[in-house]
């Protein structure tokens, strides 16, 4: 596919040009031209009033030379670190049974590591079939013996659908699993839907730092692949009685490069783990010096919540990265997310939107994060926190 | 020793900002800049070679313009650089950028291959492992730290999400790198001159021996369905009264949540 822009009927208006995202139109000679940049997303087509703009199929389009009804059954990875499966794959058993049901096909895990119980755990949370590489090569993680069991069981299986946890380690290794296979990858989807007419997986994923939201296929090469950001998709059903198949996998002939010394714990990381706390108190650039903090962290202590915080108050080394809510630091989905001093940039309402509960303060009242906060108190925080901190106090008696 | 740098030149996606009324991108006026990751890339290439002696080699794939991209790595300090450009790779996915970027690092040679965590226009962090699997060399992502450089092997920290790794790994290897790993120089005066008399040198479809059917949007497997603006929802309550009944409202609610 390509896009053309018709010469004849341009009328040099330049409408096209704001609506591209990949900055791919340029005027010359007073028409719009196709640069190297277009992606074909198709932005400009509607924009035009002239309706110069259609897409044309490539006569030498590349199809692959791939059968692609050979591919069934929708596979999620198993994350597990030191033995115990990572949240995120219980989430990805929630979205993958409901497309797996639509493509009326099987939904299995793929576990690398861990015992017996931990595989049982994900049957019960919806797979019916899990791929189990029991091998003490997968204690630590390591790219390389990973991506090579992965492509293997792809390679035997054949997969229509490969979802992993956009995680540290999903992130890595998945990468190398889709190249060596050649299928497309998505990165960090936070919606997944199957197209009911060609029953291809639409992937939807946030795009230039947050801002705009882009649909992404695959159609041509199986399995479609994608990784899904942990905390952004609900768990299925748990039910303690029901049954599936535990598949051994073997391991032979792996091989590996990269050798994992030691394995930190950051100090504090483990205990103030931002993915699974029910309340989050954050502080942004509003609270206008380190100190500030001082103050999130007494309300978080208060409330039996964690601290959090936008990247302004990172970049200001007021706090550390691990902190961090957002495009760029963790999505979290608490019961109640408090934010004190946060504008609301988009690149951090990505990160914490979904919250049940949102408690927004910030002396401006057009400040955007009003507009996803459940309660909003204009006003100064440092009259308002201390304010809120004595009636908790109060109130607990 | 001989180290490729990877770069990506991005829109200063700070910068982006939506239209609401027409759902589209404003971009009038953003700069283009070196993806900020990468620039972290370069200055641990330049770093590396300072004490093992070598070569820092920085390429980008890219149309004409991002030549400007390796005029600033020129300026930085690095030894030489190559723009990979040709028509036929326009409307690549990560799959076709990484295939590209393969062909042009064999051909180049390296010992070391650095490649920021993500590009920020598209936050897809594959192209670096994807590199590496073609290559058929290992790698290692979310550098956060360079404990020790031979020779022959690497020792480094991985940051995961619950702390951080250290790791072991035999040259050649691939890393991809967070900012948390150095603080980037700038340019000095005499690699401001010498950026500016460069000459680019530029490798093509050709030059790399890149198959057709792999490069470009034939090459790419995904395609971009549509776009559309995020939808902010909207079940907003406006507290009311003075701040300190405001602030009763609120504790009422936290108890009501039993919070407190
Ligand atoms: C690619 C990319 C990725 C990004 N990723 C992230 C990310 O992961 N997470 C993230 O948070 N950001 C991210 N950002 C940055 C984001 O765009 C914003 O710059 C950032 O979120 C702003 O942080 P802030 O709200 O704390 O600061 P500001 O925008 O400066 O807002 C401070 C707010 O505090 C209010 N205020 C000031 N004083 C007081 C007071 N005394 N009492 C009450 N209110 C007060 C002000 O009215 C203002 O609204 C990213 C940006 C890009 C380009
Ligand atoms: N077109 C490109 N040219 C050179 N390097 C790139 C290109 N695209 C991506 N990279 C490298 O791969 C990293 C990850 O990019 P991405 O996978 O697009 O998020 C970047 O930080 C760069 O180091």
């Amino acid at each position: 596919m390509r896009i053309v822009i018709d010469a004849e009927k341009c009328t040099g208006c330049e409408a096209c040009i704001s609506s591209c995202p990949f900055g791919a139109i340029e005027m010359k000679d007073g028409k719009a031209v196709i640069n190297d940049f277009c992606s074909v997303c198709k932005s400009c087509i509607d924009v035009c009033p002239a309706g110069a703009i259609s897409e044309v199929a490539d006569g030498d389009a590349f199809t692959p030379d791939m059968d692609l009804s050979h591919y069934k059954d929708v596979w999620i990875f198993a994350e597990q670190r030191h033995g115990k499966i990572a949240g995120v794959a219980y989430e990805l058993l929630g979205i993958g049974r409901q497309l797996a049901d639509e493509r009326k096909s099987a939904l299995c895990a793929v576990l690398f590591g861990a015992d017996e119980h931990e595989a049982q755990e994900l049957i019960r949370w919806g797979a019916d079939k899990v791929y189990h590489a029991k091998d003490a090569i997968f204690d630590a993680f390591n790219d390389e013996p990973y991506s090579q069991m992965m492509i293997r069981l792809i390679e035997e299986h054949k997969p229509e659908i490969v979802l992993a946890g956009a995680t540290a380690i999903g992130r890595s290794f998945i990468p190398r699993v889709a190249g060596r296979i050649k299928t497309g990858l998505t990165a960090d989807c936070t919606q997944l839907q199957i197209d009911p007419e060609s029953g291809n997986l639409m992937q939807i994923r946030p795009a230039f730092g947050g801002n705009i939201m882009a649909t992404i296929l695959c159609p041509n090469y199986r399995p479609q692949m994608a990784t899904v950001r942990p905390r952004v998709m609900k768990r299925g059903e748990y039910d303690a009685v029901r049954t599936g198949e535990i598949i051994p996998v073997k391991t032979d002939g792996l091989t590996c490069r990269t050798k994992v010394l030691s394995s930190v714990c950051e100090d504090g990381t483990c205990k103030i783990n931002l993915q699974d706390a029910e309340i989050i108190v954050s502080g942004g650039r509003g609270l206008g010096d380190p100190k500030g903090f001082e103050l999130i962290r007494e309300l978080a202590e208060l409330i039996g919540g964690v601290v959090g915080s936008s990247r302004a108050a990172v970049d200001e080394g007021w706090i550390p990265y691990r902190h961090q809510v957002g495009q760029t630091g963790k999505t979290v989905c608490p019961k109640v997310y408090i934010a004190c001093g946060i504008s609301g940039a988009v690149q951090h309402l990505v990160g914490m939107s979904s919250s049940d509960i949102i408690i927004a303060i910030n002396k401006n009242p057009d400040a955007p994060i009003f507009n996803v906060a459940t309660y909003g108190i204009v006003g100064d925080l440092y009259e308002v926190l201390p304010m809120l901190i004595k009636k908790i106090k109060e109130a607990k008696g | 020793m001989q180290i490729v740098v990877c770069i990506k030149q991005v829109p200063d996606t700070a910068e982006v900002r939506i239209n609401p009324e027409t759902n589209t991108l404003i971009r009038e006026g953003v700069p283009s800049i070196i993806n900020p990751y990468d620039v972290h890339a370069i200055e641990a290439a330049l770093q590396i070679r300072e004490q093992t002696g070598g070569k820092v080699i920085v390429i980008t794939m890219g149309p004409p313009q991002a030549e400007e991209a390796l005029r600033e790595a020129i300026a930085m300090g690095a030894d030489d650089v190559r723009l990979i450009s040709d028509r036929m790779f326009a409307g690549s996915d990560t799959w076709a950028t990484s295939y590209t970027l393969f062909k042009a690092i064999q051909k180049i040679g390296a010992d070391i291959i650095l490649c920021g965590k993500q590009a920020i226009d598209g936050d897809t962090a594959q192209v670096g492992p994807n590199i590496a699997e073609y290559l058929n060399i290992p790698h290692i992502a979310y550098i956060k730290k360079i404990e020790d450089v031979t020779g022959t092997s690497m020792r480094v920290q991985r940051l995961m999400d619950d702390g951080y790794d250290v790791i072991e790994t035999p040259l050649p290897v691939l890393l991809t790198v967070v900012k948390e790993l150095n603080v980037p120089r700038l340019p000095s005066l005499k690699g401001k001159m010498a950026a500016k008399k460069a000459v680019i040198p530029r490798m093509t479809a050709q030059d790399i021996e890149a198959e057709e059917q792999n490069v470009g949007l034939k090459g790419s497997p995904t395609q971009v369905k549509n776009i559309f603006a995020p939808q902010a929802k909207g079940d907003r309550k406006v507290l009311e009264g003075s701040l300190e009944q405001q602030v009763d409202t609120l504790v009422a609610e936290l108890r009501r949540l039993q919070c407190v």
